[in-house]
C-alpha cells in the first residue's frame, strides 16, 4: 500500500488515479500510523510553501515525515512536495524540512517567462532505480515558478535547462522526489510512477 | 528545451463533442472521453474541453465528462465555459482538471481571477480571451476589443490592457482567441498574438483559424505564443498530433517528441 500524503495541498487526486490505472494499490492520508505502516510514501502537492508548511505543522505531519525517513520507506516528492524536503523555500521565506540540504529558489526574472509551464527534457546525472526504462529523449510536465537547489552535487539525479539549469530530479538514500510531475507526463511518467512502486529504497 | 505545446480543444455541449463556425451552427461528433484518450494516445500534449451547454440544469453532465476523461488521460486538461464561482471551479478540479479556463465570468467579475489564483494557485487560472479587431480609438488604443458571450458583446475594453490586468490579478496562463480567425481554418491571427505575447509575461495559447500545420509553424516562428490551440484539423482526422507535430519538428520547432 502507497500512502500519498494528504497536506491540503492541491490536487491529490491526479496521483491517486494514475496509480490506480497502473493497478498499484494506494491511499490518500494524513493518518500517522497509516502513513508509518505502509510500504512507500507519496508527498505530493502544488500551491505555495508557506501555506503548506502551516499545514503540515500544525498537523505534526513534520515528524512522520522524519520517521518515514528513517525507517527508511521509499519516499517519492512531486513538485511543491520535492521543494519543502529542502531547508528553506525563497517562496515566502519559509523554513522548511530539512531533510535534503538545499533550498528552493526563485527563478530569475528577465528573458525567460515565470512559470516554468510545459514539457521540458531531463538530463540525467546519475543512475536511479526509479529512471529505469526512461527514453532519453522523453519530456516531462513541469509547472513552477521555484526550483530545487540541493546544497550537494551527489544529491542531483537529473537537471533541466529553462533560464538555467537546475535539479529536475533530487534524492538522497530512500528519498527521491521530481520537480514535474510524472503523474501528468504519459507514458514515461507513469514508467516513473512503476519504477517507484517496485523501489526497495535502496540505490546500488 | 521547453517544448511548444499542441492543445487540442473540444468543444462540449450536453456531454458530446461538438464543432460550430463562429460559435454558431455546431453539430455533434463524438464521445469526448474516447476522442481524448485517443488524442493522449496520439501524443497531445494537453487537452481544453470546452462546455458550451446552454442551459444552466445540464452543468453536472460537464463534471461526469471530467471524470471520465481524468480516468484514462494522464497529461494535463484544462476546463472552461460557464464557470462564475469558487464553487464551480472547486467542482471541476475535484473531478480531475488541472487547470480552469475563466471567460465571461472574468470580464463581468475580474475579483474571480484573483479568488481563484489565491485559492488554488496561479496555475489553475487560464484566462479566456474572446478578442474582435476594431477601429483603434482612445479607448481601443491596440485596435483589439475584449468580447464575451462567443463574441456577440463587445466590452469597450482594450484586449492589451485587459491581459495585462487579468495578469497582475494573477491568471497564470491566457487562451487567446480571436473571434476573426475562429472557424475559418485561416491561420492564426498574428498580429494580435504578437501584441498579447509581447504585453504580458504569463505563457500565450494562440487559439482561432489553425487549419494546417502550417499556420502552427507561423503562428510558432513570427509570435510569442507559447502553445498553440487546434480543433477541427484534428477533429475531422486530416491530420493526427503526430503528423503535426513531425512537421514542426522538420520546420525546427522544438515539440515533444512522440516516442
Amino acid at each position: 500500500m502507497i500512502s500519498i500524503i494528504n497536506y491540503k495541498a492541491g490536487n491529490l487526486t491526479s496521483v491517486e488515479r494514475a496509480l490506480k490505472h497502473l493497478g498499484i494499490p494506494c491511499r490518500i492520508t494524513n493518518n500517522p500510523e497509516e502513513i508509518i505502516s505502509s510500504k512507500k510514501v507519496i508527498f505530493p502537492g502544488v500551491g505555495a510553501a508557506g501555506k503548506a508548511m502551516e499545514f503540515i505543522r500544525s498537523k505534526h505531519l513534520d515528524k512522520i515525515l522524519y520517521d518515514v525517513v528513517d525507517k527508511n520507506i521509499p519516499f517519492l516528492g512531486i513538485c511543491l512536495g520535492t521543494q519543502i524536503i529542502l531547508d528553506k523555500s525563497e517562496e515566502n521565506d519559509m523554513a522548511c524540512l530539512e531533510i535534503i540540504p538545499g533550498i528552493s529558489k526563485r527563478f530569475p526574472d528577465g528573458g525567460i517567462k515565470i512559470p516554468h509551464m510545459g514539457w521540458n527534457n531531463i538530463s540525467i546525472t546519475r543512475p536511479h532505480p526509479i529512471l529505469s526504462g526512461i527514453d532519453p529523449r522523453a519530456q516531462f510536465y513541469f509547472v513552477h515558478s521555484f526550483y530545487p537547489d540541493p546544497k550537494r552535487e551527489e544529491d542531483t539525479i537529473a537537471t533541466t535547462h529553462y533560464g538555467v539549469t537546475f535539479a529536475s530530479i533530487i534524492g538522497k538514500g530512500n528519498i527521491v522526489a521530481t520537480q514535474f510531475h510524472p503523474e501528468k507526463s504519459g507514458r514515461y511518467g507513469l514508467q516513473m510512477l512503476k519504477n517507484f512502486s517496485k523501489w526497495d529504497g535502496y540505490v546500488k | 528545451m521547453l517544448s511548444k505545446r499542441i492543445i487540442i480543444c473540444l468543444d462540449v455541449r450536453g456531454g458530446k463533442t461538438t464543432k460550430g463556425i463562429k460559435f454558431k451552427d455546431n453539430i455533434d461528433i463524438g464521445d469526448p472521453a474516447a476522442m481524448a484518450k485517443q488524442y493522449y494516445e496520439q501524443g497531445v500534449d494537453e487537452l481544453v474541453f470546452y462546455d458550451i451547454t446552454a442551459s444552466s440544469d445540464k452543468r453536472d453532465i460537464i463534471i461526469d465528462v471530467v471524470k471520465n476523461v481524468a480516468k484514462n488521460i494522464f497529461i494535463p486538461f484544462s476546463v472552461g465555459g460557464g464557470i462564475r464561482s469558487l464553487d464551480d471551479m472547486y467542482n471541476v478540479l475535484n473531478a480531475g482538471a488541472e487547470k480552469i479556463s475563466i471567460n465571461s465570468a472574468a470580464v463581468l467579475n475580474p475579483g474571480l481571477i484573483a479568488d481563484g489564483a489565491r485559492f488554488f494557485g496561479s496555475q489553475c487560472i487560464v484566462l479566456g480571451m474572446d478578442v474582435k479587431s476594431v477601429k483603434k480609438t482612445p479607448k481601443i488604443p491596440s485596435g483589439y476589443e475584449t468580447v464575451i458571450n462567443g463574441g456577440r458583446t463587445p466590452m469597450g475594453i482594450d484586449a492589451v490592457q485587459w491581459a495585462k490586468k487579468a495578469q497582475g490579478l494573477g491568471a497564470g496562463e491566457i487562451c487567446l482567441n480571436s473571434i476573426d480567425a475562429d472557424g475559418t481554418n485561416q491561420g492564426y491571427e498574428l498580429t494580435l498574438t504578437s501584441i498579447i505575447a509581447d504585453a504580458a509575461s504569463i505563457p500565450i495559447i494562440a487559439s482561432g483559424g489553425a487549419g494546417v500545420p502550417e499556420h502552427l509553424k507561423d503562428v510558432f516562428l513570427k509570435t510569442g505564443a507559447d502553445a498553440a490551440l487546434i480543433a477541427s484539423m484534428v477533429h475531422y482526422k486530416q491530420y493526427t498530433v503526430g503528423r503535426i507535430k513531425a512537421y514542426l519538428a522538420r520546420e525546427g520547432i522544438p515539440v515533444r517528441e512522440i516516442i
